[in-house]
């Protein structure tokens, strides 16, 4: 008895170390290819055997593991993740979290998602018909086509269905009518992903809506250093060469950090930038060269 | 002074009882008692004394509350204590899906006997037990008799120097009670030491060198069998027949019973042979005169009822 | 002298060989692999690989089913029957009797998987008419298989020494989900904020069987080789946690007082 009071703890630690090294092993193997035998969710729902909402949550499950893991390996692809949520809306049509997530994650483009605004768009439709009653899926639907697919007429046409019901925020009629005048601007880009980020619990949601809230306000603090910049040429004939002569200038005032506190820099030809250390990602169609 | 096969040292065992498990039943007392080798010895007591409580503390299937034991010197927790002792337990039950003889068998590799000389033991026990036309059966068609033997087979193929039976004779017809007699003679004969125990007076009477009377988990007497239960003749018994035109006297007939003509009178030991002068006279033929014997259960009532007035049942509190 | 658990394992085995029970279970585990060879027609193209996927879930599956059936009775039988009474009464000691037990039916899994493996090997031959190297990755993950069932085999052993089969049943099918989904586990303590979830999470990872580890059907499907490191690994791993259960029942086993 004295013996294995002694040897058990010591085999769980043996154990526990092993259990490191094969989890090194298994990844490098890409053991976690999740093979998804059963892709048709209509079939899945007929074996449920009555165990839909059971299924559907280990399925919602897998989802948010699948994104998880994926998104921490660098060059990683995001094929099933379409399946798995069909799979999860048809065993739960109810299940919003799932809708919201599929449209925030599958229309990100690579690395981030697979970049499949249309099937997220397909997804959402799909959560529309079965809930004509949630409001939020057009507030979904409208992100969709104003952020990625840009189109503006859809969008607006999506916030203003969704505006229709009684419960709905204000805030879904205003972007109805901004969508539809401003819809490429970064203020209402800026708009929408506040709302997302307000509107939802979902850590993994908010934490990417902060992401390109960042982003986007760091491209509004450069657009308007560049509209300083270019005042600047027109006062003094040349563009400036740092932050500081524009301050010393008295062009600019307050602080000339980005959203995460690292300084703005000036380039070449008075185009202001990001610190390369910056840890903020500008989305590509926000680039400095879109500032001209 | 020969050397001690079994010593028992207040050996004790307490079982937890009732829904909480709280209460301790003790089953076993402080038991505490001797066998030398060669002796055979028979445990007696009434059914629940705690004779098989003990059986199975001496072969480490239960573990004592307190106390020790040893068998020819080895401690009972020793596992070389076993390669030197046999056991029979009471109503054995063995793997259904084995015959007699592969059981036997596997048992015998625990020994560590070369495949000759198993095969040869084997062969040899089983026909010592009678069973060598079943040898071959698989043991879920073994009938209870049948069960028993094997039990005694696979308890003394090993030739171990101490045999413990618990209650050899059960379940056996008159025959089969006879041959576990003799087997167990036999193995007296050979110099073991016979550890058995059995509810049966008469058998502990003819097999025993001493006795330990065993009563609701204590030790009420060891001796031999003739010190341990007094011979308390309480009368003689008379088995007679009487020809049918004869009539008994009144006074055999108001105490006689009888089957057909056959009649059983139980007498005084002063009143016997004017009984049996008043039976010659009406030409009675006489089957048998015997004496009665108190029976175990009287025996053992005699022992209880004596102990009540003194002790209170056992009944230990545990904190 | 033959050791004493070899001569528990041997008898053991015998009783399951004789137990008809588990011949039902391999004919089912054979006629999953033929209906495999069905399926397969269906699915153009890559029926190899649907073949090996259902093949081998059906021996892990049968295989898996066969150790709880079986394992749960190992002890708690010949408590019931009693037929320890007159085992335990010969020069054996208590732990030797358990590793014997284990023995025995480690022995049985292994000729039943061994036999379905075949059955597989002649429904890919059958499909496809020549082995590749890469099937290789097919044996890897029945010794996986194997190795699962070992771990699976000693968790019903060890509650069979204390509660009743159905019990046992549950308790071991319990586990052994959880270990299936052990990096779900993981993924809670990795995912919540909350720090005391995150380190009981982290604990029950560590010390729950991870069945996990053992899942390479599907690189066997797709015949993607197996790193050395991990099959070193893995077979240390299953050693080390059957001699953990192991020592634990035997502390159990070694004290209890048999009815």
């Amino acid at each position: 008895m004295l013996l294995a009071l002694v040897a058990l703890p010591l085999l769980f630690v043996l154990c526990a170390a092993l259990q490191v090294s094969i989890d090194a092993e298994t990844r490098s193997m890409n053991l976690d290819q999740e093979e998804l035998l059963l892709r048709s969710g209509r079939l899945l729902k007929n074996l449920s055997l009555g165990y839909e909402p059971l299924l559907a949550d280990i399925y919602w499950t897998r989802v948010v593991q699948y994104y998880g893991r994926r998104a921490r390996r660098p060059g990683a692809t995001y094929e099933s993740l379409w399946p798995l949520l069909d799979i999860t809306t048809t065993l739960d049509p109810k299940l919003m979290i799932a809708y919201r997530f599929g449209a925030i994650f599958l229309s990100e483009d690579p690395p981030v998602g697979p970049g499949r605004a249309d099937q997220a768009v397909e997804l959402v439709k799909r959560g529309i018909a079965e809930n004509p009653d949630e409001w939020r899926l057009y507030q979904d639907l409208g992100f969709l086509y104003s952020i990625h697919l840009k189109d503006y007429q859809k969008a607006s046409e999506a916030y203003l269905e969704g505006s229709k019901n009684p419960q709905a925020h204000i805030w879904m009629k205003v972007m109805a009518a901004r969508v539809a005048e401003t819809g490429n601007s970064l203020e209402t880009s800026r708009l929408i992903w506040a709302e997302v980020y307000a509107s939802t619990k979902d850590e993994l949601i908010r934490r990417r809506a902060m992401q390109h809230i960042q982003s986007l306000d760091a491209a509004l603090g450069l657009k308007k250093l560049n509209e300083c910049s270019e005042d600047y040429w027109r006062k003094f004939g040349r563009f400036p060469n740092s932050m500081q002569e524009l301050r010393a200038a008295g062009l600019v005032s307050g602080t000339l950090q980005d959203p995460a506190g690292y300084p703005y820099v000036m380039g070449a030809n008075g185009v202001p930038q990001l610190d390369p250390n910056s840890t903020i990602v500008l989305d590509l169609d926000q680039g400095p060269d879109k500032l001209r | 002074m020969a050397n001690p096969a079994i010593e028992i040292e207040r050996l004790t065992k307490d079982y937890p009882v009732g829904f909480w498990r709280k209460k301790m039943r003790r089953s076993l007392d402080h038991l505490t008692l001797q066998v030398d080798e060669g002796e055979s010895f028979g445990f007696l007591g009434p059914n629940g004394a705690g004779k098989t409580t003990t059986m199975k503390l001496l072969m480490g299937l239960i573990f004592p509350t307190s106390g020790t034991a040893r068998v020819r010197g080895r401690s009972i927790n020793d596992v070389r204590m076993h390669r030197e002792i046999g056991y029979m337990p009471e109503q054995p039950y063995f793997y259904d899906y084995l015959t007699a003889r592969e059981l036997l068998e596997y048992f015998a590799r625990f020994f560590g006997f070369n495949a000759t000389e198993r095969s040869e033991r084997v062969t040899r026990f089983l026909a010592l037990v009678g069973l060598a036309g079943a040898a071959d059966v698989q043991l879920r068609k073994f009938s209870k008799g049948m069960l028993q033997r094997v039990g005694i087979a696979q308890a003394i193929l090993h030739d171990p120097h101490v045999v413990f039976l618990d209650e050899p004779m059960s379940g056996l017809d008159p025959v089969g009670r006879r041959e576990v007699r003799d087997i167990i003679l036999d193995l007296k004969r050979q110099g073991r030491t016979i550890f058995f125990s059995t509810h049966i007076l008469s058998d502990a009477e003819m097999l025993c060198d001493r006795v330990a009377v065993l009563v609701e988990g204590k030790l009420r007497g060891i001796g031999s069998p003739g010190e341990i239960m007094s011979v308390e003749v309480h009368g003689m018994e008379i088995l007679f027949e009487v020809p049918k035109e004869q009539t008994l006297p009144p006074n055999i007939v108001a105490r006689a019973k009888n089957i057909g003509n056959r009649y059983r009178i139980e007498v005084a030991e002063e009143e016997l042979y004017a009984v049996l002068e008043q039976l010659r006279a009406c030409e009675g033929r006489i089957l048998s005169v015997a004496p009665l014997r108190p029976s175990l259960e009287d025996y053992f009532f005699n022992l209880v009822g004596r102990q009540k007035a003194v002790v209170l049942p056992t009944e230990v509190g545990v904190q | 002298m033959s050791s004493i658990p070899g001569v528990v394992a041997i008898n053991t085995f015998r009783e399951a060989v004789r137990d008809r029970v588990l011949y039902n279970l391999i004919f089912f585990a054979l006629m999953m692999i033929g209906a495999a060879i069905l399926v397969g027609q269906i699915s153009i193209g890559i029926e190899r690989m649907v073949i090996i996927n259902l093949g081998l879930s059906a021996i892990s599956v049968f295989g898996i089913i066969m150790a709880i059936f079986i394992g749960v009775g190992l002890v708690y039988k010949e408590m019931e029957k009693r037929t320890l009474y007159s085992l335990l009464s010969k020069p054996i000691r208590r732990w030797e009797f358990l590793v014997g037990k284990f023995g025995g039916l480690l022995l049985t899994l292994v000729v039943n998987t061994s036999l379905m493996t075949l059955g597989l090997g002649l429904a890919l031959y059958c499909v496809g008419g020549k082995f590749e190297r890469s099937d290789a990755t097919i044996l890897v993950a029945v010794y996986f298989i194997l190795l699962e069932l070992a771990l699976v085999t000693a968790l019903a052993l060890l509650f069979s020494c204390f509660t009743s089969p159905m019990l046992s049943t549950l308790y071991t099918l319990g586990i052994y989900v959880a270990g299936v989904f052990a990096p779900g586990i993981l993924g809670v303590s990795q995912f919540t904020q909350n720090w005391a979830v995150a380190a009981v999470a982290r604990f029950i990872y560590y010390v729950l069987p991870n069945f996990h580890n053992f899942g390479v059907i599907a690189a066997a499907a797709h015949g993607d080789a197996v790193p050395l490191a991990l099959i070193w690994h893995n077979t240390l791993y299953a050693a080390l946690y059957v001699i953990l259960i192991l020592v634990a029942a035997s502390a159990v086993f070694s004290g209890r007082n048999l009815k």
